[in-house]
């Protein structure tokens, strides 16, 4: 079959207009670093240097935990839900009213490919604000008591995988039940949170309501483990999980941690096999394999391996990697040399235990960081790429004979984020999904997020639910 | 006539449905609130402790597979055969805590009355903390809580059957299976519980009491990493100990119901944070379609 060729349709930048330094944005205004240290931003398809920004020390940290505080106090906690409310759809509207400049920062500063952040991240962005404005005056049914509370400050630290998403994710529902906020944005993707800030004094937002601290892991932790902060919200690795979850011991402060995972992706003989191909191509190719709940093992039913990895490697070759900004792209750069590294250094790590690797021909660009999307058969559960996170377009194939089968090797971790389940019988759908230990589970589908369903894991993908009314109700303090 | 020679009574752990004597051989006086000489207790070491979790963690299944309906008349069978043993629990209660007798009346009828709240929740927390959600797409999505699997309790010191209850039986009507370990001083009420639960129908395994210090078990219970989660209340009033259990905790990401500053009135109406907190929110999306 010939290939069919596409020609480039790079979408403008010029839409978007980056600075060349950004400061903090605390209490409605962005402000200097106290000691003026500054870290830059990369185009990790390029390498560019995008911008200068602000380092926040523990002084700024705690600059803008009081400016949280004094809007807390003063102003946001005296509003009421319904002017709450009325902000957060401000907020929506403008995000709806300038999705393509979000959608074009977030490529060029995520890698991610532009038809991902123009069609999923940003369309979520608003949802999500759209979702939480609503519940603002309507707290007192969302099941934590007649008249729930807000915790007070919000310490809101985020990945870099969905920069703009997770931030949405934490800011919208905390907003909504009276909480102020501080939220530090990943030391790689910064940029929309800081056009973000820009939105909140568009909206005409209180100062102080929401403040963003740019910085590294030591920023993170200053925030985290600030004394005036009354919650923590926290997306990222297990291993930092468990830190905050130590920092915050013996305190006051509540904690929702949503961590790491390694999902099962399972499929049946009886599946629809394209559908479940496009399904495994999403489950982990999807956002270049950055996402905790990626489909990173594959589960195979012995009897249809061989046709769906030949399906599978034929499919995989008409996937196009390359510049984000072309709207043909469907696998983007990796977001930064440090991720490449550790993508590099597992799939090394999974040829060596033995297992089988392959890639369908591709040309990477000379520049940037780049990864192929890579396949391993031969896994078995002990080798390492089919334990641990490895958080790139790498995916792992196991086989199994039985229902039973399948789910013992699917609940064979430690973590418990996400699966997949690929079957026409409805009835084994169902017994799957009890089966099975994680906090999503698609069935004949993969990698689908809406702001009215709760998201969250089971064991060591952490405690807690964003999105929907459990979502809200990690904002609230009262009977349940 | 001389007077009758009383029995004196040494106690066992209650472990996987059995009462095996500790493995250590230990055990210690229980007395009165004031001194009286009342039982030899069990002195559970940290082996009885991890031998616990594995009871627990085999009657997961079995439990958490159960029918709402099945757990909501087994948590009521327990409530019928504690009314038997009514008397008893008041006599130990007033011993051990030092109470009036009507006091100590009034504190057992709300802990049998409590159990039986929870028993009646068991088929209807799915309906107030599930849902379906209307995600903007053909799909058909809902939620489920379920249980989070083997639950730690350090139940009250103070409160030895009302606070016992009131963290018994809201982490067991949702599905997970229970290691508790007793008040120390005021350990009777626990294990007289043991009995009906072992008379009753609660399977082997789902709950499993252990006597003894606290300090001796709850470091292990809440590191142990087939835990998945613990009630601190037994360590009210310590911070640092509660403080320590929550960073051994951490190394599993348990989930942790928080010590108290102070042991709580366990009268009023407790709500539904507690069987929550044991419960996990699971997410089914699935295909709209013909």
């Amino acid at each position: 079959m010939t290939k069919f060729e596409y020609a480039p349709a790079p979408e403008s930048r010029a839409i978007v207009d980056i600075k060349s330094s950004y400061g903090l944005f605390v209490n409605g205004e962005f402000v200097e670093p106290t000691d003026g240290s500054m870290f830059k931003s990369v185009n990790p398809a390029t390498e560019e240097v995008l911008a200068e920004i602000a380092s926040a020390g523990a002084e700024d940290v705690d600059k803008a935990v009081q400016a949280a505080r004094r809007a807390y106090e003063r102003t946001w906690s005296k509003l009421s839900g319904r002017d709450r409310g009325k902000y957060l759809f401000r907020i929506a509207r403008i995000i709806q009213e300038r999705a393509r400049e979000l959608a074009v920062l977030e490529s060029i500063d995520n890698g991610k490919p532009i038809r991902e952040s123009r069609d999923v991240d940003i369309p979520l962005v608003a949802a999500h604000f759209f979702y939480y404005a609503g519940w603002a005056d309507k707290l007192g049914y969302a099941g934590a008591g007649p008249d729930p509370k807000p915790y007070g400050v919000a310490a809101q630290v985020i990945p870099w995988n969905f920069p703009l998403l997770m931030l949405s994710w934490k800011i919208a529902p905390a907003l909504a039940a009276g909480n102020t906020v501080v939220l530090k944005p990943a030391e790689t993707t910064p940029l929309t949170a800081l056009l973000f800030a820009e939105i909140c004094q568009q909206a005409g937002l209180p100062p102080g309501v929401v403040n963003i601290v740019t910085g590294a892991g030591d920023t993170g932790r200053a925030l985290v483990e600030h004394p005036g902060v009354d919650k923590v919200a926290f997306t990222g690795s297990t291993e930092v999980g468990k830190q905050i979850a130590r920092s915050v011991a013996g305190t006051a402060k509540k904690a929702t941690l949503e961590l790491g995972g390694k999902a099962a992706n399972i499929v049946f003989d009886d599946a629809p096999i394209d559908q479940a191909v496009e399904g495994i191509v999403n489950g982990i190719f999807f956002n270049q394999g950055h996402v905790c709940c990626a489909g990173s093992r594959l589960l195979v039913q012995e009897s249809v391996y061989d046709d769906v990895l030949a399906r599978l490697k034929r499919r995989l070759g008409t996937l196009r990697v390359g510049d984000p900004l072309d709207k043909n792209t469907d696998i983007g750069a990796i977001n930064s040399a440090e991720q490449l590294t550790r993508i590099r250094e597992l799939s090394e790590v999974g040829e060596a235990e033995g297992a089988e690797r392959w890639s369908p021909e591709c040309e990477l660009p000379e520049r940037g960081f780049w990864f192929p999307p890579t396949v391993f058969t031969g896994v078995s559960q002990a080798h390492r790429i089919a334990r641990e996170e490895i958080f790139g377009p790498v995916l792992s194939v196991l086989t199994f004979r039985t229902p039973a089968e399948a789910v013992e090797k699917a609940n064979n971790t430690p973590f418990g984020l996400s699966a997949g389940v690929w079957t026409d019988k409805g009835s084994r759908i169902l017994w799957m999904a009890q089966q099975l230990r994680a906090g999503v589970v698609w069935a004949n589908t993969f990698n689908r997020f809406d702001p009215t369903s709760p998201f969250g894991g089971y064991k060591e993908s952490g405690y807690g639910r964003e999105g929907g009314r459990h979502g809200l109700l990690a904002y609230l303090k009262g009977e349940h | 006539m001389a007077e009758r020679l009383a029995v004196k009574k040494t106690y066992k752990l209650y472990v996987g449905g059995k009462f095996p004597r500790s493995e250590s051989g230990r055990s210690y006086e229980v007395t009165d609130a004031k001194g009286t000489f009342l039982a030899n207790a069990a002195w559970a070491s940290r082996k009885d402790a991890r031998d616990a979790v594995v009871a627990a963690r085999k009657a997961v299944g079995g439990w958490s597979g159960a029918t709402a309906y099945n757990r909501g008349q087994v948590l009521y069978r327990v409530a019928e055969v504690m009314e038997g043993r009514h008397s008893q629990f008041v006599d130990e209660v007033a011993a051990g805590e030092g109470l009036s007798r009507p006091k100590a009346t009034a504190a057992v009828d709300e802990a049998i009355d409590r159990w039986v709240w929870y028993a009646g929740w068991s088929d209807k927390i799915a309906q107030v903390v599930g849902s379906s959600n209307p995600v903007a797409g053909p799909y058909f999505d809902f939620s489920v809580p379920e249980p989070t699997g083997v639950v730690a309790v350090l139940a009250p010191q103070q409160s030895s059957l009302l606070g016992l209850v009131s963290v018994l039986a809201p982490a067991i009507v949702g599905g997970n299976t229970v290691v508790l370990t007793a008040s120390a001083e005021r350990p009777l009420p626990a294990i007289t519980l043991s009995e009906v639960l072992a008379t009753s129908d609660v399977p082997g395994g789902v709950v499993n009491i252990l006597t003894g210090p606290l300090g001796d078990t709850a470091p292990i219970l809440a590191a142990h990493m087939d835990v998945n989660a613990v009630d601190l209340a037994g360590a009210a009033g310590d911070a640092e100990q509660a403080r320590s259990l929550e960073l051994a905790a951490a190394d599993n990401l348990k989930r942790v119901v928080r010590a108290p500053e102070a042991e709580p009135d366990w009268i009023a109406e407790p709500g539904l944070d507690r069987i929550a907190a044991y419960l996990e929110t699971k997410t089914v999306w699935h295909p709209v379609g013909i």
